[in-house]
């Protein structure tokens, strides 16, 4: 099957004189490198230009509040049964009398891991949400030189206080 | 004699100088255009254009820890970046930087050394460089050092004869070995390139073999042989090894451009009647001619695929040296039956 | 000055010609074989105004079959365990043999010496390229040819050994 036009026929045929020269293919070779030459370059300057993401890229997850500061997440699990790679732990509780400027629905997570060694950044966990709860960030995923400091806790996934609800990079991709 | 000697001593410190200079600016420049042929940007933060990585290269060999491998001959070990380095540079005193410049009432040559055999120098010097790559591949006393080493010296001993060839017929027509003497018969426009193409070709083919450039890069083929015959080397030795490759460059860029190309003659300098001015303008076409041909080495570079062994000795031998004595017999024949008509 | 020269210039290479026998490594022996034949050109150019013989010499001795003398030895790989350990008596034998040729050379060298002229008093004229290509192919040109024939024959012996089977092939 032929997918695309750019394929040859290979032919283990003697070279005529002309070819075995080399010295024409020689010369076209250079003027291919001569062209690049002149061409336009495609490094990105790193730290002056960036890269513009993609409208859709999938980055670091959080864990978004609502308009009062309140978690949104209940820990239902969903996300966790639809993450593809096991990534997603949690430990649901349940909501004390007091803490209700803390998290919205009577259940929440006590704990939510996601391990970001196993994450595929599929974006799965943002599909299955029913409370609005996990997004995907336009935020990179920093390196580390331990492998235990990538399961992030609720301490790094947790929108900070304070912060407006949609913030540039907490912008869920689907708007 | 005495101002003889200054006016020598000078001319030497500055084509030493400008030798070292246009070397470490070759580093660059292979980065450059290694980086542009492949439509990258290439260093460019050290100065602008990069212009400083130079520098910040050299520092960095320096102060880099020397080591000398335990198992290693030591003495040879260190004469072998030696040996590589005076013999790359050794090369430029007998190239024609231009005609003369008037200075003082007096007529100083552009020239270091103008002796009788100026081209067989250069092949003496050269023929010696091959010690300093198997001085040290032995002396590092590693088989990758080791086969580099092997490659290196039999490559360079079978092209230059080819080398040594192709220069033949230049000296047949020019009737002289002395390399002012032939660049002083390509007055204006008469450049030998028109009459012996082929001895270019080959001249060229074998000078890149010498300065074990790619296509010809096998004593240091990345690929099989780690390093090369500089594997075992680390700080300013590895420096000097691979700084004499860029003087070599350079020397070979100014004997081709010297040789094939005019040196410093250029069409209608006859116009120009201020020896000092024609002796700069000359300076200035001859320069443009070597940093043309350095470009062309690092263009072919990144162009063309590394040759196979087998391949290497078959061009050189089967192919370089018959087409050389071939030229040899044809530009006699032409000489002979061109004298008999006039 | 010429004289200083002269004597340094000899110093070096009779030493570096001593080096060549007494070095334990066949490596280094030749290269202080390369030295020797370097301070020998040195000789030739300076001292003869021979420079195309200096030249030549430092080409082909010094450039080329001096690497292929390294070429073995780098592949050869000697050391002391393998150097053959000679009897006596073939010592023995090996100095006095020495011995009457170092005795029959000096005789030979000093009438040489103390001849009534030099070879060549217009020294710094013969070694000159141009001079040299008109003798070679004027008075000397049969003895010249003869030579080259003699290359000729060396080379296609060298190719016959070369080739593997001499009854295939």
């Amino acid at each position: 099957m032929q997918l695309t036009n750019r394929s040859k026929l290979v032919v283990n045929k003697e070279l005529s004189w002309s070819e075995k020269l080399y010295l024409p293919a020689i010369f076209s070779g250079m003027m291919i490198t001569i062209k690049h030459l002149f061409r336009k370059k495609a490094t990105i300057q790193y730290p002056e230009q960036k890269r513009e993401f993609s409208k859709v890229y999938r980055g670091k997850h959080i864990l978004k509040r609502d308009e009062q500061g309140r978690e949104n997440c209940t820990a239902c699990g969903l996300c966790a049964v639809s993450c593809p790679a096991e990534a997603i732990t949690m430990v649901s509780a349940e909501r004390k009398k007091g803490e209700e400027h803390l998290y919205r629905e009577e259940k929440y997570a006590s704990s939510y891991e996601i391990n970001m060694l196993r994450c595929i950044f599929c974006g799965l966990c943002e599909e299955a949400c029913p409370k609005d709860a996990i997004y995907l960030t336009e935020e990179l995923m920093p390196a580390n030189y331990d492998r235990s400091n990538f399961i992030y806790g609720k301490d790094k996934l947790v929108q900070p206080l304070g912060t407006s609800a949609h913030p540039k990079t907490y912008k869920p991709y689907k708007k | 004699m005495e101002i003889l000697l200054i006016d020598k001593v000078f001319l030497i410190v500055i084509v030493f100088a400008v030798s070292l200079v246009i070397a470490l600016y070759s580093t660059l420049a292979e980065r450059k255009v290694s980086a542009f042929l492949q439509d990258r940007l290439g260093p460019n933060r050290a100065g602008i254009f990069g212009l400083l990585q130079p520098v910040a290269d050299g520092v960095k060999f320096f102060f880099k820890e020397d080591i000398i491998p335990n198992h290693a001959d030591k003495a040879l070990y260190i004469l072998g970046p030696s040996i590589s380095m005076i013999t790359a540079l050794m090369t430029s005193a007998v190239i024609p930087w231009g005609s003369y410049i008037e200075f003082d009432g007096r007529q100083i040559a552009l020239q270091v050394a103008d002796i009788n055999i100026g081209i067989l120098y250069v092949f003496a010097v050269v023929s010696i460089g091959v010690y300093g790559i198997m001085i040290g591949g032995w002396g590092s006393n590693n088989k990758f050092s080791l086969l580099g080493a092997l490659r290196a010296s039999s490559q360079m001993i079978s092209y230059e004869i080819a080398m040594g060839l192709s220069i033949i017929a230049v000296v047949m027509m020019t009737g002289s070995m002395s390399l002012g003497e032939i660049v002083r018969q390509q007055h204006g426009f008469n450049w030998n390139i028109f009459y012996q193409p082929i001895g270019f070709l080959i001249f060229c083919i074998c000078a890149f073999a010498e300065c074990n450039r790619t296509p010809f890069d096998l004593p240091e083929c990345e690929a099989e042989l780690v390093g090369g015959y500089h594997t075992e080397y680390s700080s300013m030795k590895l420096g000097l090894y691979l700084f004499s490759e860029y003087i070599n460059i350079f020397i070979s860029s100014a004997i081709m451009s010297a040789m094939f190309f005019g040196g410093y003659n250029f069409p209608f300098m006859d116009l120009i009647s201020s020896p000092n001015l024609l002796a700069a303008l000359g300076l200035i076409a001859f320069f443009a001619k070597i940093l043309f041909f350095i470009f062309f080495f690092m263009w072919v570079r990144w162009t063309i695929p590394r040759f196979r062994y087998d391949q290497l000795m078959t061009l050189g031998w089967k192919y370089l040296i018959p087409l050389a004595l071939a030229n040899i017999v044809v530009t006699g024949t032409v000489m002979l039956i061109s004298s008999s008509f006039k | 000055m010429n004289n200083i020269l002269f004597l340094s210039l000899s110093l070096v290479s009779i030493f570096s010609a001593i080096m060549v026998i007494f070095s334990k490594n066949p490596m280094y022996s030749i290269l202080f074989l390369v030295l020797t034949f370097f301070t020998l050109a040195g000789h030739f150019a300076i001292f003869l105004g021979a420079e195309f013989l200096a030249i030549v010499n430092i080409i082909v001795y010094a450039g080329a079959i001096m690497v292929l003398f390294l070429f073995v030895v780098m592949l050869l790989n000697l050391n002391k365990e393998s150097e053959p350990n000679t009897p006596m008596i073939s010592k023995i034998a090996a100095i006095i043999a020495g011995g009457m040729f170092l005795l029959v050379l000096f005789s030979a060298l000093t009438n040489q010496i103390y001849a009534p002229e030099p070879l060549y008093t217009k020294a710094g004229e013969i070694g000159l390229v141009k001079n040299l290509g008109k003798i070679l192919f004027d008075e000397y040109l049969i003895p010249f040819e003869i030579s080259s024939v003699l290359f000729l024959s060396a080379m296609v012996g060298a190719v016959m050994l070369g080739k593997k089977d001499l009854k295939q092939g």
